[in-house]
């Protein structure tokens, strides 16, 4: 079987700077994947390169086997690979339900439809109400975004991401900045997402990471350091050094 | 809560959100009333009802795709000189020259869309300046065929659907402008509810979202350009019909300054801004021009001054204040 | 007229652009504050020329110290009072503010002085043609050019090689790390402002007899100031510099060569500019 994502020798050069080096990456189907590293490790240019926003210098990146590389975002996002953002991007003066809805309306082929109706579809009806209760924001759907607690809205970001119905997700730190009141119903939320869909958690918290990930690869100075299961990167030295610091001399 | 339950409430919500609240029915009614209850201002209401259209149209790129301009201008005398011109050498039925006109302005906006799809709202403010003056600039220097500073002279309209002939006091130009404002605005409303008009104001808000949920964005942003370049060359049609004129003055920069004036009085982003902010607007106009003609631009300039300054909070709050009282729920304007 | 003549006429038009909108660049660079209304500044500095000589036998080169100096005070106190507010808000409303500012500018000045052209008459030292190399140059030209040639000179030197300049440039390239190392960016801001539209008002009344002065001017212009700072880019004082140039140069040979296309070479040239290089012709690339 095909991975879900892969990619292949990928390097990104900025001018002198290479902040992705050589990496070759695997995330399976339905993997709960963590990518861990560093402050300046590459890791958000990395995602960068597997969402479309950047070009990388040289490699490639598949998709369920197929080569996206020369793809742009929403090509990407149509063919499967969904993100959610470090700092939330979301549609303030929306509300919950107009924001999935666009989502789940565009994933639909409708948003090029100037004259059909939101409410006259049933699928868009149906699915932006399935997305609603899964990620519990029925009773605040009709709230302005903006006006929500920040948990909330984190909650929004991933529910959004997933409304594209996505092969891949890459959750870019999704309990960053969450306060520990809010966070139990968001880490929740991470770990009841469908099995058919491969996550790969871009994460700091390495609480969350050795509660969520079956798999972890550690990404230092571009280049992939360690892969393996929980256990073997946590008794990785090279990692423990690298990641650490001075932890681990200590 | 049952899942049939909760789309059945998606459902409402959705359909709460499109649904005409009593309000806006109340605005047109008076709108039609006007033209009974003030017969001898109705060459005053067509000129708002005109620029309401215009406003309209601006607030279709400005309110809902947050496309910023200064040469919306450009839009309404495409549609000013090009219906005048098929009057004068086509046809004198309003009704083509209205839809040739219309037809022109949004193939100018195709056209120039790709310039205003790049940048950041500095460029998109210099180039739509620009593209505004390079309109002025071509009129100005095509004079064999716009009349150059003369403008277009000896324009004799025929009558609407062969019935309706234009008369001295704006009667008949009223109501034709006033219904072709009814008709598009009911158009424009069915549009920015629509899933396009949905992901459009996913642009508007935060164009990396959009992007990542699959949104288009430079097809949709071309597509409501130009649409909305369609509407003020409708509102320069009208203009050029119902005054029977058309002179350089439709493509000056002080119309693309004072339509953005207009849409900052009645706010962007509710279809209702544009009414508002024409009615205003003109009856201000009105009122200055009756005690100094000569300085109304002075006046204009304060206004623009004090409003952004804080003036606009004050009286949109107030705004807001009195709907909230009126309806008592929110508005589907937005 | 010669070649080199439209030559030399257009450098010392593009040498007037400069000094009108070098202020307009730098005050966009630092603040990121498009302020339409830089023309109004020099339309002051214009009439403040032409109410002098006319009104109190003033002779032209006592004129020009005090066109600055008029302008500069008058943009000190719209910065403090009325400027200020506005740099937190968006383009949009910038835009706004500083047309309503035109607005206002242009009726006043219709008011207080009428609507008609204003006229000079330049010393007579500075009247006249004379021929250097078999090429006629007008006298006035050549003053404007070497005054407006030590102005840019002094500008770069002082962008350049002054602590104030230094300051300034670390402001214009990133305000907040500039606020952090104690660089006082709203004071620094305030003097720039003053001093932009002080050369604005010299630009005016400088440019009384090459441009025209009527109270339309800040509205006729402000399109060619905003073709220097956008064709020239913000960051430096050369890019718009070199910007003014050429377009002095076009724009007189373009109403030379090409009567019937007035202006709209210029706006042609603008708007493709800007679409091929959003940043400005001489920007270097930020990354």
């Amino acid at each position: 079987m095909t991975a879900a994502l892969e990619t292949i020798g990928l390097i990104m050069r900025f001018g002198g700077i290479t902040a992705t080096d050589d990496v070759s990456f695997t995330l399976e189907r339905g993997a709960r994947h963590a990518l861990i590293g560093p402050n300046g490790a590459g890791k958000t240019t990395f995602v960068n390169l597997l969402t479309g926003v950047l070009t990388p210098s040289a490699g490639k990146v598949l998709l369920g086997g197929e080569d996206i590389t020369a793809l742009n975002r929403e090509a990407r996002v149509k063919r499967g690979i969904a993100r959610t953002f470090q700092i939330n991007q979301l549609f303030g003066a929306m509300t919950p339900l107009e924001m999935i809805a666009l989502v789940v309306s565009e994933r639909l082929g409708e948003g090029g439809r100037p004259l059909a109706r939101l409410d006259a579809s049933p699928r868009l009806v149906e699915e932006t109400a399935d997305i609603l209760a899964r990620f519990r924001l029925d009773d605040i759907m009709d709230e302005r975004i903006s006006t929500l607690p920040y948990g909330k809205q984190r909650q929004i970001e991933i529910a959004a991401a997933f409304a594209a119905k996505p092969s891949v997700l890459l959750l870019d730190e999704p309990a960053a900045g969450v306060p520990e009141a809010e966070r139990r119903e968001l880490l929740d939320l991470v770990g009841s997402l469908p099995e058919d869909v491969s996550v790969l958690l871009i994460e700091h918290d390495m609480d969350l990471v050795f509660r969520f990930a079956t798999r972890i690869t550690v990404l230092v100075n571009g280049r992939v350091l360690a892969e393996g299961d929980p256990s073997e990167v946590a008794r990785d030295p090279a990692v423990k050094a690298a990641y650490l610091g001075e932890g681990a001399h200590g | 809560m049952s899942t049939a339950d909760l789309t059945a409430r998606v459902r409402g919500s959705l359909v709460l959100a499109r649904k005409w609240h009593p309000a806006e029915f109340v605005v047109w009614v008076m709108a039609a009333a006007a033209f009974v209850l003030f017969p001898r201002q109705l060459l005053l209401l067509n000129e708002i009802a005109i620029l309401a259209l215009f406003a309209l149209s601006l607030d279709l790129i400005v309110g809902y795709a947050g496309i910023v301009s200064l040469g919306h201008a450009a839009f309404l005398g495409m549609g000013a000189y090009t219906a005048g011109l098929i009057a004068l050498h086509v046809t004198a039925d309003p009704l083509v020259g209205l839809v040739i006109g219309m037809a022109a302005s949004g193939l100018l906006g195709l056209v120039t869309s790709p310039l205003v799809l790049k940048g950041n709202d500095l460029t998109r403010l210099m180039v739509t300046l620009g593209i505004g003056l390079l309109m002025l600039e071509l009129a100005n220097s095509l004079g064999w065929l716009t009349g150059g500073a003369d403008g277009l002279q000896g324009i004799a309209m025929g009558k609407i659907l062969g019935i309706f002939e234009f008369d001295l006091f704006g009667k008949t130009a009223y109501a034709y402008s006033l219904t072709v404002l009814f008709l598009l605005f009911v158009l424009a409303r069915r549009i920015v509810h629509s899933p396009f008009g949905l992901s459009l104001r996913a642009v508007r808000d935060n164009p990396l979202r959009a992007a990542s949920s699959g949104v288009p964005i430079p097809w949709r942003l071309a597509a409501v350009y130009t649409l909305s370049a369609a509407y003020a060359g409708a509102a320069g049609a009208l203009l050029a019909q119902t005054t029977q004129f058309v002179s350089l003055d439709v493509l000056d920069f002080h119309r693309s300054a004072d339509v953005m004036l207009v849409l900052i009085i009645g706010g962007a982003g509710w279809l209702y801004g544009g009414i508002v902010g024409a009615a205003v607007f003109k009856l201000l106009q009105d009122w200055i021009a009756w005690f100094t003609p000569q300085y109304w631009q002075f006046w204009i300039g304060l206004f623009l001054v004090a409003f952004v300054l804080g003036g606009r909070e004050i009286l949109h709050g107030g705004i807001r204040a009195l709907v909230a009282r009126v309806s008592g729920r929110r508005g589907g304007g937005s | 007229m010669t070649l080199l003549t439209i030559l030399i006429d257009g450098i010392a038009y593009g040498m007037v652009l400069f000094v009108l909108a070098s202020g307009l660049s730098v005050t966009l660079g630092l603040m990121n504050f498009v302020n339409l209304a830089h023309g109004a500044f020099a339309m002051v500095g214009g009439y403040v020329t032409v109410l002098l000589m006319q009104r109190l036998g003033v002779p032209f080169l006592a004129t020009l110290p005090a066109a600055f100096l008029v302008a500069a005070l008058a943009g000190l106190v719209l910065e403090r009072t009325l400027y200020r507010p506005m740099y937190a808000k968006s383009h949009l409303d910038q835009v706004m503010f500083s047309i309503g500012l035109v607005f206002m500018a242009v009726a006043a000045m219709k008011y207080a002085v009428g609507s008609q052209q204003q006229i000079i008459s330049l010393p007579s030292f500075l009247l006249g043609r004379f021929d250097v190399f078999g090429v006629s140059v007008g006298r006035y030209r050549l003053f404007v050019i070497v005054l407006c040639g030590l102005l840019a000179l002094a500008l770069f030197w002082g962008f350049v090689r002054t602590r104030f300049g230094s300051r300034l440039r670390a402001a214009v390239d990133d305000a907040r790390v500039a606020r952090g190392l104690g660089i006082p960016v709203t004071a620094l801001f305030a003097v720039t402002f003053a001093v932009g539209s002080g050369l604005a008002g010299l630009g005016g009344a400088l440019g009384v007899e090459l441009l025209g002065l009527d109270p339309t001017f800040p509205l006729k212009f402000m399109i060619y100031f905003l073709i220097v700072v956008t064709v020239g880019g913000t960051t430096t004082i050369t890019g718009p510099f070199f910007a003014a140039m050429l377009l002095g140069v076009a724009d007189v040979g373009g109403k030379y060569f090409i009567p019937q296309a007035g202006a709209f070479i210029i706006y042609g040239v603008m708007v493709a500019l800007l679409i091929l290089r959003p940043e400005g012709l001489f920007a270097r690339s930020r990354s």
